[in-house]
């Protein structure tokens, strides 16, 4: 079962060459947001698994700043700008970070766990902020990324981190979809129906838990880098809880139900925010607070409920929150 | 010693406003089970409302003794006007769902409420320094020291301890303690719930507002300062254990001693020592200081 490739699989692998040909196809300025947002999106991605187990971080933009900031200390002060290696130290940094604070997260549950992981990202918030020589609030810039030697130019270059943000998160996208589906992914929605039956039937909770974190840590490092190249710029509102409620509101606006959903719900978001904030740019934020509650009120298992709809016909009696039901 | 002093003298300042800013959150959430992220938009908006009311008044150019009830006026004012939309209008809607939910809920309510304080305020600041000045500085061991900031310590003070004598000592205290430890018995018995609920809400957004109305002397008043404040009152609450008023003054000791030796100390470690201390508090307690010993509390 696990080794067949399901229809979303079989998607993404088509989307990557479709995803890169339109780098090549359409105009400069909506390439250059589809690669901010696969960016961010990965991270939304982070946040919608751990959704899956009925936990909501609302600190996910710590991993994302870990990320960044990995591969921005790194150009920084190593001189490295190798795309790899910087990806490779994004995730190392997110991950044996998130190993270690997966100790102590995957005691919590519901809203403590939401306020545990806000605490713990704000705490890096502080720290950078304060942080003089990488340029406290302000932040600091990144050089070009290069490919194993290989320093492209100007067009050259964009075209280059393109692909190199399309392939990473197709492939991220692609495990992530594995990994839901394999034992140890349906072990976290077990989780969030009834995790008391999830420790008598011989698993623990805690190890599913602390995987997931370090998954969610991973994807959102890797996220974190790609953003932080695509930008050629980190600083610490990457960790701000206001930049990881915005991965929460796309997780609860795309939803939970496939692994793609958060990709395009990040661009779309993105898209409307351009024209949202230079239409209005004092209402911004309140149309996406009501989107949301719209969001959580009549579609409470996202907008992807809608294309999944039509396949399943609608069942009425599941008014409740599927993303976080459980408890009670 | 000064620094001591120094310290001591700063944290309970910083204390007093930490618990007014984070009383009503835990108020809210020991009574409805409702995490109120929005409540950094109610402490948002007393800032606001108070900080233009004083300069309004400011400019007719009398005493500004007067400037005191603008104060409590203001909170008031938003605490009904808000505080009731947002429960009559959305919250109530929303009970007995999860309480992940309503976190989220309130987190979108946040977000519309810090554009309805750009709509009405723009973005602008405001600085409403008179009251904090009015009173004159006194000096504790050769530190001068405004006379506003031991009046918000007393305010402080007399907030948490009114709200013991009410929940303890009266009878609406006592039902509403009734209704905190069962819902469904007690709208059995008659107790009307959703008034409670109502009532409930509505003091824990007056409070939210005061905590922000009696900063906006000290402060200017900026577009931001509603999610400032709303993680370090989410800090407060955890550290005390949410739900209890007595943890939340613990908590406010405790965050606001921290942050004033980080302050005295080592100023970089400032703006993270408050999350330090959640994050180290938690890894012990991991419910808060008061959650176990009381059950059910408040």
């Amino acid at each position: 079962m696990t080794h067949s490739l399901d229809r979303t699989e079989i998607s993404l692998l088509i989307g990557l060459p479709v995803l890169i040909g339109l780098g090549f196809i359409l105009p400069e300025w909506i390439v250059n947001y589809i690669q901010v947002s696969l960016g961010t999106g990965l991270v939304a991605l982070g946040v919608m698994i751990q959704m899956r187990a009925g936990l909501v971080s609302f600190g996910q933009g710590l991993y994302f700043c870990i990320g960044g900031y990995a591969a921005g200390l790194a150009g920084k002060f190593a001189g490295i700008s190798d795309l790899f290696v910087l990806l490779a130290l994004g995730i190392l940094a997110s991950v044996s970070i998130s190993f270690i604070l997966g100790f102590l997260l995957r005691r919590y549950r519901e809203i403590f766990y939401a306020m545990l992981s806000l605490a713990v990202s704000m705490i890096l918030f502080g720290l950078l902020s304060s942080i003089e020589e990488l340029g406290s609030t302000d932040g600091f810039n990144l050089p070009a990324a290069t490919y194993l030697g290989w320093a492209p130019q100007d067009e050259t270059a964009k075209h280059a981190l393109y692909v190199a943000t399309c392939i990473p998160t197709i492939l991220c996208a692609f495990l992530l979809n594995r990994y839901l589906r394999s034992p140890m992914g349906y072990i976290g929605e077990a989780i969030r129906e009834n995790e008391l039956r999830v420790e008598y039937l011989g698993t623990s909770a805690h190890r599913a838990v602390h995987i997931k974190y370090v998954l969610a840590a991973a994807v959102s490092g890797i996220g974190g880098v790609l953003w932080a190249l695509a930008l050629g710029h980190v600083d610490p509102e990457m960790t701000n809880w206001t930049t990881s409620g915005q991965f929460v509101f796309v997780a609860i606006l795309s939803g939970t139900g496939n692994i793609v959903a958060p990709l395009f719900g990040t661009f779309i978001l993105e898209i409307v925010r351009v024209y949202a904030v230079e239409l209005s740019p004092n209402t911004w934020q309140m149309i996406l607070g009501t989107v949301m509650l719209l969001t959580i009120i009549f579609l409470p298992k996202g907008l992807w409920s809608l294309i999944k709809k039509s396949k399943s016909a609608s069942k009425k009696g599941q008014k409740r929150s599927e993303i976080i039901a459980g408890g009670e | 010693m000064l620094t001591a002093v120094a310290i001591a003298v700063d944290g309970l300042g910083f204390a007093a406003w930490l618990f007014l800013s984070s009383v009503g959150l835990t108020l809210i959430y020991g009574v409805m089970r409702i995490l109120n992220i929005a409540h950094g938009g109610f402490y948002a908006l007393g800032a606001y409302s108070a900080a233009w009311s004083i300069g309004l008044y400011m400019q007719t150019g009398s005493t500004v003794a007067l400037t005191y009830l603008l104060i409590p006026a203001a909170a008031i004012a938003v605490g009904l006007i808000a505080g009731l939309l947002i429960e009559r209008g959305v919250l109530r809607f929303m009970y007995g769902r999860d309480e992940v939910l309503m976190v989220l809920v309130t987190y979108a309510l946040f977000l519309i409420l810090e554009d309805v304080t750009k709509l009405i305020w723009g973005t602008e600041s405001y600085v409403a320094y008179q009251p904090a000045y009015y009173l004159g500085t006194i000096d504790v061991y050769d530190i001068p020291y405004t006379v506003y900031k031991f009046l918000i310590i007393g305010v402080a003070v007399l907030c948490g301890l009114s709200l013991w004598l009410v929940l303890n000592h009266t009878r609406s205290g006592k039902l509403l303690l009734v209704v905190i430890e069962d819902r469904e018995i007690s709208s059995a018995l008659g107790i009307n719930v959703t008034l409670f609920f109502t009532v409930t809400f509505v003091i824990g957004a007056t409070l939210g507002a005061l905590g922000g109305a009696i900063t906006a002397p000290e402060i200017s008043v900026s577009p931001g300062i509603g999610a400032e404040v709303i993680v370090m009152a989410f800090a407060v609450i955890v550290i005390g254990g949410m739900g209890s008023i007595g943890g939340a003054m613990i908590g406010a000791i405790i965050v606001g001693l921290a942050r004033a030796a980080s302050v005295h100390i080592y100023p970089p470690a400032e703006l993270f020592s408050i999350y330090l201390v959640m994050a180290a508090v938690l890894a012990i307690k991991p419910y808060g200081l008061f959650a176990l010993a009381e059950g059910r509390k408040i």
